[in-house]
């Protein structure tokens, strides 16, 4: 699913984001990416989402090159991709209803269908009672599941968040986890990016650990 | 692109399933696509609406770039009708040769009214003309004196057009008859006007570039603005897979409001401008034996002015998105 083959990003500062990081992700897989800030957590991900192109080497998702992709396709490909943010990146203007079937608005689907997969995805995170709610109105944890709502509303093969846990105690957290394993139960591949190492051990996944722009540690935590 | 030869005769077993479903497809994306269209036109006219000062202020300064051009068309075009109608310029005096028969005269004045290009033929008798001519001369003594009337028949001529050109075929034609003897045109006024007119026109038409160059800037500067109020909703739309296309529309439904809002508005000016000029100007002509009255815009004259405006403020918000939209990316 995931392919990075040799894959190495420069800024134009001259620092070095990644060099020369392979690795495989397999379908329906679930793994988490560790590492310090700095360290290139962000900027793998930015790769797959093409907010970034590589300096050198090849990222394949799904099969596809992503080098070959050209800026009219980008939206075509994220479509594809479900992003969870740290910040959640909702938009206070509307409601969270409004919020989740934003992807589906712009994938063109049906209103009778934005309904239904809309209400779906809010059932599925607990939050379909706070539809008509404005998201500034809910606590952080709300927050978040409505953004992994978005994230999975149009039924993305592939999930990708980015410290979703960061802000939340303990047991919020774990409720996250426990919602990312039902996804990946029905065959989605998620890729979690966090450095919250006790949750990593919790877990027992397959853990990606960058260092320097450079893999460090690909397996199960010891 | 060469045309394709057509596909092979499928086999008698049809998949109407496939087939059937893929086209259920296309439609639902082309109704939602409309359907997107449809709210993304209505949203931003309410968003225009939550703000209705800031709104207002740009209407108004799309309105009044607009009328003034307008207006300035409105007087020149006034003008000349004035003109005209003042000079009786078109008349057209067709002096018809010696003794001509009285049938020959009416075969003319009816093949005259036939035609399209003019307006209006009266046959002046050489008796009448010479009654007037001894009327108005002061010579009445001196013509009382001859033997038999000089004066030969004349017809006056009203032509339908002003054009000089078409005048002077006109006036050509007429005097190729048989029975005219000559046909005489004041065409140096006609000329006169035609010409100051041109020079009119050319202003209002450097003027009406400049304004519309305000408008395009006017209306690109506030959707400027309008995308920087709204760069997160661009980050997390991109972000989200919404096309470039996608992103755009909003805004430039925005631009054809402000556009189409200020041409109306224009319209309203120009009106009112009208009925405060017209009581004045009917007098003024009452005070000259004239029934000339002020002319507006008519119905098709009206639409244009709105759709130009409209056509303006979508082409403003077009060149703000070129510029601004692209460098907003998520990063």
């Amino acid at each position: 699913m995931i392919r990075f083959d040799n894959v190495s990003k420069r800024y134009g500062s001259g620092q070095d984001a990644l060099s020369r990081v392979s690795f495989d992700v397999a379908r329906g897989e679930m793994l988490f990416l560790t590492g310090h800030s700095g360290a290139g957590k962000s900027t793998l991900m930015k790769l797959i989402m093409l907010m970034e192109r590589p300096t050198r080497g090849q990222v394949l998702i799904d099969d596809r090159n992503l080098n070959r992709l050209s800026r009219r396709h980008i939206p075509y490909f994220r479509r594809k991709v479900g992003v969870v943010f740290q910040n959640h990146q909702l938009l206070f203007d509307r409601s969270v209803f409004e919020n989740v079937a934003l992807p589906l608005h712009i994938a063109g689907y049906q209103p009778g269908e934005v309904g239904r997969r809309v209400r779906a995805a809010l059932d599925k995170v607990g939050l379909l009672d706070k539809e008509r709610h404005n998201p500034i109105m809910l606590s952080g944890g709300e927050q978040q599941r409505v953004g992994i709502a978005r994230a999975v509303v149009n039924k993305p093969p592939l999930l990708l968040a980015d410290e979703p846990t960061g802000n939340l105690d303990p047991e919020l957290s774990a409720d996250i986890m426990n919602l990312f394993e039902q996804f990946n139960d029905v065959g989605v591949t998620v890729m979690i990016a966090s450095h919250d190492l006790s949750l990593l051990k919790r877990m027992n996944k397959r853990v990606l650990a960058l260092s320097g722009g450079q893999v460090a540690h690909d397996g199960a935590l010891a | 692109m060469s045309p394709r030869r057509p596909a092979p005769q499928a086999p008698p077993k049809p998949r109407p399933k496939g087939a059937s479903q893929s086209r259920t497809r296309l439609t639902d994306r082309l109704d939602s696509w409309q359907a997107h269209h449809s709210t993304t036109a209505v949203e931003s006219l309410q968003r225009l609406f939550r703000t209705p000062m800031q709104s207002l202020l740009t209407w108004l300064v799309v309105a009044v770039a607009v009328a003034l051009p307008a207006a300035l068309y409105l007087v020149l075009n006034n003008i000349q009708d004035l003109g005209y109608s003042w000079q009786d310029s078109g008349q057209m005096s067709v002096f018809l040769v010696e003794d001509v028969r009285p049938e020959a005269i009416d075969a003319l004045l009816t093949s005259l009214d036939k035609d399209g290009r003019i307006d209006q033929v009266t046959h002046v008798p050489p008796g009448d003309a010479l009654e007037e001519f001894k009327a108005y001369s002061g010579l009445g003594r001196v013509l009382q004196g001859l033997e038999e009337n000089p004066l030969p028949d004349v017809l006056l001529v009203r032509p339908a057009t002003h054009d000089p050109d078409a005048l002077g075929e006109l006036r050509d034609a007429i005097a190729a008859k048989p029975v005219v003897a000559e046909a005489r045109l004041d065409m140096a006024w006609v000329r006169r006007l035609q010409e100051m007119m041109a020079l009119g026109q050319r202003v209002v038409l450097a003027l009406a570039t400049l304004l519309a160059l305000g408008v395009l800037l006017a209306v690109g500067n506030t959707i400027r603005l309008a995308i920087e109020n709204r760069r997160d909703e661009i980050l997390v739309v991109k972000l989200v897979g919404g096309t470039d296309a996608f992103v755009r529309r909003p805004f430039l439904y925005t631009g054809l409001w402000y556009g189409l809002g200020g041409g109306i508005l224009a319209l309203a000016l120009l009106g009112l401008g009208l009925w405060w000029l017209s009581g004045p100007v009917a007098r003024l002509a009452d005070l000259y034996q004239s029934d000339f009255r002020l002319q507006g815009l008519d119905l098709t004259e009206s639409l244009q002015l709105v759709l130009l405006s409209g056509v303006l403020g979508l082409l403003g918000a077009w060149l703000a998105v070129a510029r601004h939209l692209i460098q907003i990316e998520p990063s």
